[in-house]
């Protein structure tokens, strides 16, 4: 298992430096740059506003620079806002978006979970139909039309919650977000556990149990829960690095200042340190989640060994 | 020499019966459990319908997509409401354009640019995977690798990239975009391809001296194509929710041309006053994704026996 895992590290460090080259110079070739705007500056102003970022030297050469900088943990200044770097602003705003994403992970954790399980025990019932149906309502209603609407009706109708903002994450601010991010994610964690649980309940361990007299709801938690979370697990992986990086949706609506809108705006408005130092931060979560997801396998399914 | 002359006559005759018989083919099979499920073929009628509709409708409407009815214009939250009589049978947006020409004109925007950027996804992640699988060992772990790179990519970085490149030309952009997300389909056909390489046939091939393309594309991806059908389904909805989701963004189809995605987006601001404007693309939106996710579930219930 040890070996596993720092193979596992030894080998991320070559496909994050993949990762950093390959984003590196895509951003730099597309067309644009982030002092170019509506309003020109003065050519003498640009000319050394890019002598001060490097941006008038090849690109290889920034290449460099940057990554000089990212071996001692800096990610560069921000092209777009001034006076902050692209360290500080994500210091500021990945925060916000782990705390709504670890919300809304364990939401859809627990609320899948359950969904998929009830569903699955009761298989075409109509418990087995609406649950199913719901899940699906989930999948096709886009996080950009329920976040509208959950301000339609808890702020404006209700005024219940307070319509966005984030005020160091007091709970009237967190759930709407929540709700918005969470319920995609619901829905596709109660298919794949309603789908892998029948399988499960269909096995002759399962029978065996039965056959032994065993009450149900040990059969289900001891015996048919752990090779059923199997699927979900290598689902959660991913899930989790989508959930806690933010959605530019939930940022935009609700005024949350996650890390989310800073990526879009980001590559929007070329401000490619941004870009890059997301892009980073996203491709390290993955590639670590993908292996916490594989060590989780190998702890939950004795036929997998390293 | 007279009873191999009996032998072979007997053979030929049994050869004959066996053609009369005529045995059912895994895709009759498929057909008639897909048939069976009531859902799924509600939904393919359904989806048929609205394919149908989006592209005929316009023809019949006194409007056209970029028409603006002046008269509407003057007080939308009136005037601009759904109305049989004027025309404007699903209402007007905030321009005096007939929403219901443009649902439809959005419609075949949307499915056209899903059905497109499924079918590249398609196309690469099935040769890949299978290349990958049928030959294995070193090549298979480098091709494996590489596609995990790809897959520590942050999705919208390439969208946005692409969106870069590529300007406003929506189907360009969806063409990349299936060139960049076919990674899972390339995963599962590999997985199937390993399974079905140690196949009796593909030996046989591989004995009679066919050549590895050959054997790749007319015995191995038949055989993947049940898998590959039901992923294709299930991807064409992402696709439409992914342009909806641009065009959300205000990054995807340019003005005067629209897509549900980009409805929606105009509809949602307007959404206190002129709820018709969200209502319509959205229901139409939401139907088809929902359509579409039956069909999956129906055609893996039917090609693929061993989940059910």
């Amino acid at each position: 298992m040890f070996t596993f895992i720092s193979k596992r590290i030894l080998e991320a460090i070559p496909t994050l430096l993949i990762l950093i080259t390959v984003s590196f110079f895509l951003m730099h070739s597309a067309p644009g740059s982030p002092f170019s705007s509506e309003r020109s500056l003065p050519p003498e102003v640009l000319a050394n506003i890019n002598a001060k970022y490097h941006l008038d030297e090849p690109v290889i050469n920034q290449y460099f620079y940057y990554l000089g900088g990212l071996i001692q943990g800096d990610l560069g200044p921000s092209f777009r806002y001034k006076d902050f770097t692209i360290n500080e602003l994500i210091a500021q705003s990945f925060p916000v978006s782990a705390e709504i994403g670890i919300w809304s992970f364990l939401v859809a954790l627990i609320l899948g979970v359950g969904c998929g399980i009830i569903a699955a025990l009761r298989q075409n019932s109509w418990v087995d139909y609406s649950v199913m149906g719901f899940a699906n309502l989930g999948i096709v209603l886009p996080n950009f039309v329920l976040a509208p609407l959950c301000i339609l009706f808890f702020s404006i109708y209700n005024h219940w919650l307070p319509p966005g903002g984030w005020n160091g994450g007091a709970w009237p601010y967190l759930v709407m977000p929540v709700i918005a991010m969470s319920t995609s994610y619901i829905a596709q964690i109660a298919r794949i556990t309603r789908g892998s649980m029948i399988e499960t309940m269909h096995s002759n361990f399962i029978r065996t149990a039965r056959a032994k007299g065993l009450p149900k709801y040990r059969i289900i938690f001891q015996h048919a829960l752990r090779p059923a979370m199997l699927p979900v697990i290598s689902y959660l992986g991913p899930a989790f690095v989508g959930i806690v990086t933010g959605s530019v949706i939930v940022d935009v609506y609700f005024g949350t200042g996650g890390i989310g809108q800073h990526f879009i705006n980001g590559a929007l408005n070329r401000d490619y340190s941004m870009v890059m130092g997301v892009t980073i931060l996203v491709g390290t979560l993955t590639i670590l989640f993908n292996a916490i997801v594989d060590v989780l396998y190998a702890v939950i399914d004795p036929k997998i060994r390293y | 020499m007279i009873t191999t002359k009996d032998k072979i006559q007997a053979v030929e005759q049994f050869a004959e019966k066996v053609v009369e018989i005529e045995g059912r083919s895994l895709w009759q099979d498929a057909r008639r459990r897909f048939f069976s499920n009531h859902a799924a073929v509600i939904s393919l009628v359904i989806l048929t319908m609205i394919a149908a509709i989006a592209l005929l409708a316009p023809l019949f409407s006194q409007w056209h997509y970029e028409d603006i009815d002046w008269e509407a214009l003057s007080d939308i939250s009136v005037l601009g409401r759904p109305n049989i009589e004027n025309g404007h049978y699903f209402g007007t947006d905030t321009l005096g354009r007939d929403i219901f020409v443009r649902t439809m004109q959005g419609g075949q925007i949307s499915l056209l640019v899903g059905i497109m950027g499924s079918a590249v996804a398609i196309v690469i992640g099935t040769l890949y995977g299978a290349t990958s699988g049928y030959l294995g060992g070193r090549v298979d772990s480098v091709m494996m690798r590489f596609l995990e790179i790809l897959n520590s990519f942050p999705f919208m970085f390439f969208v946005i990239i692409l969106m870069t490149l590529f300007g406003r030309h929506i189907f360009l952009i969806f063409v990349a975009i299936g060139a960049i997300s076919w990674l899972d389909m390339a995963r599962i056909v590999r997985g199937q391809t390993l399974s079905l390489k140690n196949k009796e046939y593909i030996e046989a091939a591989y004995a009679c001296g066919v050549s590895t393309p050959k054997i790749i594309l007319r015995h191995i991806v038949p055989n993947v194509l049940g898998i590959v059908v039901v992923y294709a389904t299930l991807l064409v909805p992402n696709m439409i929710l992914l342009e909806s989701f641009i065009s959300f963004l205000g990054l995807g189809v340019q003005e005067p041309m629209t897509s549900w995605g980009a409805l929606i987006s105009e509809g949602a601001q307007n959404m206190e006053i002129a709820i018709w404007q969200l209502a319509w693309p959205l229901g139409f939106l939401v139907v088809t994704l929902f359509c579409f996710n039956f069909l999956g579930d129906g055609l893996r219930d039917a090609l693929d026996p061993k989940d059910r």
